[in-house]
């Protein structure tokens, strides 16, 4: 799996995404979601890209550096979070200079651990976890079952666009949203319908 | 001597530099408050390089209280301090809890008593 190419593949995606990103949390949150992490994405893909960043480093360093680069450069709550869940599963890759099956299973559970402590979030809140919790889940449970990197990519894919999905009848928890009440109900949370493209630019870029 | 410093992180510059306005006259000429306000292009948002500048800025020996307005503010708040032992959040209200730890500071209390203070705040009541 080439770090440097999901990050990319997902920059890409979510720039094609954004004004939908935008449009959906401009109905429950403060519609900036889209832009906010298109600006991220795109510092961490010209990060990549550029000299900051060595194409040929081990995975994991790409993914510490990428989400050093969504902090700095998103500004909403997003940058945090995502930025926070690249750089664990960068730390938990390490210096490995392929990344195993196991390797990015262990890499998504940290990354869902990082996003737990930070957002305190938990599933049925409304938020990314609610994406990237059953993707952690879908991963594991495919490598258990023999699954090789490109079936545990798919199925976090798969379970996270689910998961995105099944936020649509939730009352929010956490963050603008949950200011509204009932009244964030039957919309789609925005976080988690990101962290499903991102997982999506996951599954397409792993062989 | 030096006091416990203070940075206050709000999604608005104008927010965070009122604040610290407010906190500096109630610091009366003591205690160092340190606004952080907007995004990296300057517009709304949050940046945890002008938080990071924040600190550092505030940093007189004696540690840093951070606060924050809400959301992403928050969380880049703790992450800026997530590897350092000299600066720590309090969940206090904005201006509340930056009143409060600003007029603390200005007594040389230290770091705990300071966030002790400004997150104690928030049971202060208006009626």
């Amino acid at each position: 799996m080439s770090a440097a190419a999901w990050i990319i593949r997902a920059a890409a995606l979510v720039a094609s995404e954004a004004d939908r990103l935008t449009r959906l949390d401009a109905a429950i949150g403060d519609g900036d979601h889209g832009h906010n992490l298109d600006r991220g994405f795109t510092a961490a893909a010209a990060a990549i890209d550029g000299a900051a960043v060595d194409r040929e480093a081990p995975p994991g360093r790409i993914l510490i550096a990428a989400g050093r680069a969504i902090v700095s450069r998103t500004g909403g709550a997003s940058g945090p979070l995502y930025g926070t869940a690249l750089r664990r599963a960068g730390k938990a890759l390490g210096d490995a200079p392929v990344v195993s099956a196991a390797g990015l299973g262990d890499a998504l559970r940290a990354a869902l651990d990082g996003v737990t402590e930070l957002g305190g979030a938990s599933e049925g809140d409304k938020t990314m976890v609610d994406a990237l919790a059953p993707a952690v889940a879908a991963c594991e449970n495919a490598l258990a079952e023999g699954g090789d990197l490109e079936t545990c990519a798919r199925a976090a894919a798969e379970a996270a666009a689910a998961g995105a999905d099944a936020t649509v009848p939730l009352q929010a928890r956490k963050g603008r949203a949950s200011y509204l009440g009932e009244r964030s109900i039957g919309h789609i949370d925005p976080g988690a319908v990101s962290t499903a493209l991102i997982l999506r630019a996951l599954a397409e870029t792993a062989s | 001597m030096s006091t416990v410093g203070i940075v206050v992180i709000s999604h608005s510059r104008a927010l965070a530099a009122g604040v610290a306005e407010v906190a500096r006259a109630m610091g009366v000429g003591k205690a160092v408050v340190e606004p952080a306000g907007g995004g990296p292009d300057g517009g709304l948002g949050t940046s945890i390089d002008l938080v990071e500048q924040a600190i550092d800025a505030a940093d007189g020996g004696a540690g840093v209280l951070l606060l924050a307005d809400l959301g992403g503010s928050v969380l880049t708040a703790r992450l800026a301090i997530e590897d350092r032992a000299d600066a720590v959040f309090a969940d206090a209200p904005l201006v509340e809890g930056a009143v409060a730890a600003a007029s603390m500071a200005a007594t040389g209390a230290g770091l705990a008593t300071v966030k002790a203070a400004a997150e104690a705040a928030a049971s202060h009541r208006k009626t």
